[in-house]
């Protein structure tokens, strides 16, 4: 059986942790190990911080929207705003790429979600938002279907 | 959980202890204090202590570049210490350590650059 939840909550970075804590306190059903639970808050955390730093500018009034569904041990997670778009998906993705660089990012946020994730989809126009769709197989779930 | 920073200055390093949450929204408050004790401090190197670190994300990892960069310029280096296997993983990935010196505690860390216990 499928179970989903939905999320909405302002673009202020103090709910940065409230994303990450809640996605995880929602994939704990699925018994994931401390590694595999510390790689989702870690993809939640930078998601959600692009959301907030580069889709909205840091301005407060805008909505991040996070979806997370649980399914046969795989967690399938969208993350998603209404904010300014991504021009060169390619570029942004690239490791150590930020569009920001006076505000000292280091660039990693896409490459660590894509090293924590099994696979990522970015979805992304100028002026109509992103949406970054994410799947990972849990190792526990894995190992309890192919026995 | 929130960030809880302590500095303390032994010769001419700085150790930086950090405790809890390390994400955007901690980082611009760590940047500032940060910068400031460097500023305020004669110090040349940086001991990072990530003992009491219970999560991190690429907001930290800029923090932590952006003092290399200052640590540089004063003609130090930076050392971090007592780092947990999901932090390690961050830094790999990134390709910090090989920038930024790793030792297994503090006591080493400090050893390594001259400071007398």
């Amino acid at each position: 059986m499928k179970n989903e939840m939905t999320v909405t909550f302002s673009s202020v970075s103090e709910n940065e942790s409230f994303a990450r804590v809640t996605v995880a306190a929602f994939v704990s059903k699925l018994d994931p190990t401390m590694d595999e639970l510390t790689e989702i808050k870690t993809v939640v955390s930078e998601a959600v911080t692009n959301c907030i730093i580069h889709a909205y500018n840091n301005e407060p009034y805008h909505e991040v929207t996070i979806t997370c569904a649980i399914m046969d041990g795989e967690v399938e997670l969208t993350i998603k705003d209404n904010g300014t778009g991504i021009e060169d998906i390619d570029e942004a993705r690239q490791p150590l790429y930020t569009s920001k660089p006076e505000l000292e990012r280091s660039g990693m946020g896409f490459t660590i979600i894509e090293n924590f994730m099994d696979t990522v989809e970015v979805i992304s126009n100028p002026g109509q938002g992103t949406t970054v769709h994410m799947t990972k197989q849990l190792t526990n779930a894995k190992t309890v279907c192919s026995s | 959980m929130a960030l809880h920073s302590t500095f303390a200055v032994k010769e001419n390093v700085l150790v930086v202890r950090l405790a809890g949450e390390l994400d955007h929204h901690e980082a611009e408050q760590l940047r500032m204090e940060w910068k400031k004790v460097m500023y305020e401090h004669d110090v040349k190197h940086v001991v990072l202590n990530l003992e009491a670190m219970d999560f991190m994300d690429s907001s930290g990892l800029g923090v932590v570049l952006g003092r290399y960069k200052e640590v540089l310029q004063l003609g130090g280096e930076m050392v971090v210490c007592s780092i947990s296997p999901p932090i390690r993983r961050l830094f790999e990935m990134s390709g910090l350590f090989k920038i930024v010196r790793l030792e297994e505690n503090e006591q080493f860390a400090l050893e390594t650059l001259g400071v007398a216990s």
